[in-house]
């Protein structure tokens, strides 16, 4: 076999992915200043060799609180994707071994998770169950269920249709079976790359949420928050609104461009969806 | 055709029945307590008794699902507690701001995305190419509330050209309301473009490899008719299926962004609805935008329909 091109997407992604992982994992073990450490008299200082990125409105560190939130946007992301996967596989690979009504119902159903974006089920919890993150994790999580279950449906039904599965079921292998040794190995590239895809998507729902104060609550260190906060110091420390912000959309690039690099090596039918 | 429409229009019925039973499943049986809510966990139990009752809560939730569900047929989406106002009149005021502001928003970026991917998938390869591209993966990574920010920032707060926020009304004139408006939709527009160059981009470059567009350019047409009247009607499928699937993302960005700009529209009044316990206007609103995210749906099939025979014999 041809030795394949590693391709640009893949390799800028998987930077991009593992750096958003080590500063995850490393702010676990040591941050420059406690993250909600408040120091009234060292607020809103700008960049420099104590604060390499400036303080906050309560003096907290940004650098700190960035890093500690790397952690919990991929936290949350991580629970909604494993979630939605655990939710939607299953349901997808029913929906295509039983073609005929439950098939139709599946697609409907899909089709009315799509109508209620993550924003819109996020508020709905959070009027009945006050905020938390929580919340997001559900909200996001019921989207991502709704698209693994339409694509997997979709990719299996293909797998289904070739000999090997036919042969195999004809030898007495049963449904789950079928699913489990042939169909799921034969789709785990689709779906390696749709759960890369929208694990970039809920990074951005999430911060959407905690900027609403429908995620995280306070003092827990989130990007969206911070965003928040930053808004009201738009004039004195605009900085403040910068870092969150490009840590987002470099966390959201990076899953993106991995999610492209995988696509063209694990989906080269372009069976998932592009969500973003 | 007709049959098709009229089967894609019960599916759209029963589909925005069903959301809306889901809605009320979920904010009326699921434990909690709406009059708890509103009263605060330190209220009397007979206060508390008489809301209920004043509420409808004490009948069996068949029975409200069918009143609340009837209601929304004839427009009624119950009174607020907190503006004391039907729910109706509120979303007709606030529909004012986000509708304008959704179309301007979708407006733009059609205008922007749509000519950039052709124009960058008919230059394959090049520089031009290359850097539409790259704003198609940049311009989906960044938050557009993000974006908003920055804007403000930028244009209001530095350069003092546009209001950082608020809205004036549309009875203060077009141009004062376009003001406000321009900024946000700006914002909302950036990664919808995004998406937009890329997938065009991508439906340009699969049209160009169709036989018939071979044969236009063997029999001599020139590439520019070649790209406008093969290439682009057939792209436009794919196209107009993207905008009905990234509707409903646009209208989640809509309730962030006019957070950010604190315009008055639907958005705001469901955030500031969690603040203050209003129940009834979470339940209308969430449902109503659900309802349109479905409604675009069904018409872009409905577009489809017309634009394309081949969905209307599989049916």
């Amino acid at each position: 076999m041809r030795r394949r091109r590693t391709s640009f997407p893949l390799v800028a992604g998987a930077v991009l992915t593992g750096a958003l992982v080590l500063v995850a994992l490393l702010s676990l073990a040591w941050t420059p200043y406690a993250p909600e450490a408040v120091r009234v008299v060292a607020r809103l200082r700008p960049p420099g060799p104590d604060h390499w990125l400036g303080t906050d409105h309560f003096g907290r560190d940004v650098l700190s609180m960035l890093m500690v939130g790397a952690r919990l946007s991929l936290g949350i992301g991580a629970a909604s994707v494993a979630l939605g996967l655990l939710g939607g596989v299953p349901l997808g690979l029913l929906g295509a071994a039983r073609p005929g009504w439950w098939d139709e119902a599946a697609g409907r159903m899909a089709d009315l998770l799509f109508a209620f974006p993550a924003v819109l089920v996020a508020i709905l919890l959070t009027a009945l169950n006050g905020p938390g993150a929580g919340n997001a994790v559900a909200a996001i999580a019921l989207f991502n269920v709704a698209v693994l279950a339409r694509v997997t449906q979709g990719a299996a039904k293909g797998v289904m249709r070739r000999d090997f599965v036919r042969a195999s079921q004809a030898l007495g292998r049963g449904p789950w079976g079928v699913a489990w040794v042939h169909v799921l190995p034969a789709i785990a590239g689709v779906l390696a790359v749709q759960a890369t895809v929208l694990f970039a998507a809920a990074i951005l729902s999430e911060a959407g949420l905690s900027y609403l104060g429908l995620g995280v609550q306070p003092p827990v260190p989130s990007w969206g928050r911070m965003l928040e906060d930053a808004q009201t110091f738009l004039t004195r420390a605009p900085l403040l609104a910068v870092f969150p912000g490009a840590a987002i959309a470099l966390s959201v690039l990076g899953l993106s461009l991995l999610g492209d690099g995988l696509r063209d090596r694990f989906d080269p039918r372009h069976e998932s969806e592009p969500i973003l | 055709m007709i049959h098709y429409l009229g089967r894609r229009l019960l599916g759209f019925a029963v589909s925005a029945w069903v959301a809306a039973l889901a809605v009320f499943v979920v904010l009326d049986v699921v434990p909690g307590d709406p009059a708890l809510l509103i009263l605060g966990t330190e209220a009397q139990p007979d206060t508390l008794a008489a809301l209920r009752a004043q509420m409808g809560l004490d009948r069996p939730a068949a029975e409200r699902f069918v009143r609340w569900s009837g209601g929304l047929l004839r427009g009624d989406f119950g009174t607020s507690h907190t503006y004391n106002r039907p729910v109706a009149s509120l979303v007709a005021e606030r529909l004012a701001v986000t509708l304008p502001l959704a179309l301007l928003a979708l407006a733009l970026a059609v205008a922007v995305g749509v000519p950039l991917g052709v124009w960058a998938a008919a230059r394959r390869g090049g520089i031009a190419d290359g850097m539409v591209r790259g704003f198609g993966r940049l311009g989906v990574a960044v938050p557009n509330f993000w974006i908003a920010m920055l804007l403000i920032w930028v244009f209001s707060v530095a350069l003092g050209w546009l209001p950082a926020g608020g809205f004036p009304g549309w009875q203060a004139g077009t141009g004062p309301a376009l003001a406000a408006l321009i900024l946000p939709a700006v914002a909302l527009a950036v990664p919808e473009a995004a998406i937009l160059v890329r997938l065009t981009r991508a439906a340009v470059l699969d049209t160009l490899r169709e036989d018939y567009v071979r044969t236009a350019t063997a029999k001599g047409v020139g590439r520019r008719v070649v790209l406008r009247r093969h290439v682009l009607p057939n792209a436009l499928i794919p196209i107009t299926t993207l905008v009905g699937l990234q509707f409903g993302f646009l209208v989640a960005g809509v309730v962030v962004v006019e957070n950010v700009c604190t315009l008055p529209g639907l958005g705001r009044l469901l955030t500031q609805a969690i603040g203050q316990r209003d129940v009834t206007v979470v339940q209308g609103v969430v449902l109503l935008l659900a309802v349109l995210v479905m409604a675009v749906s069904a018409l872009v099939d409905a577009l489809h329909a017309v634009l394309d025979p081949r969905p209307r014999r599989a049916a």
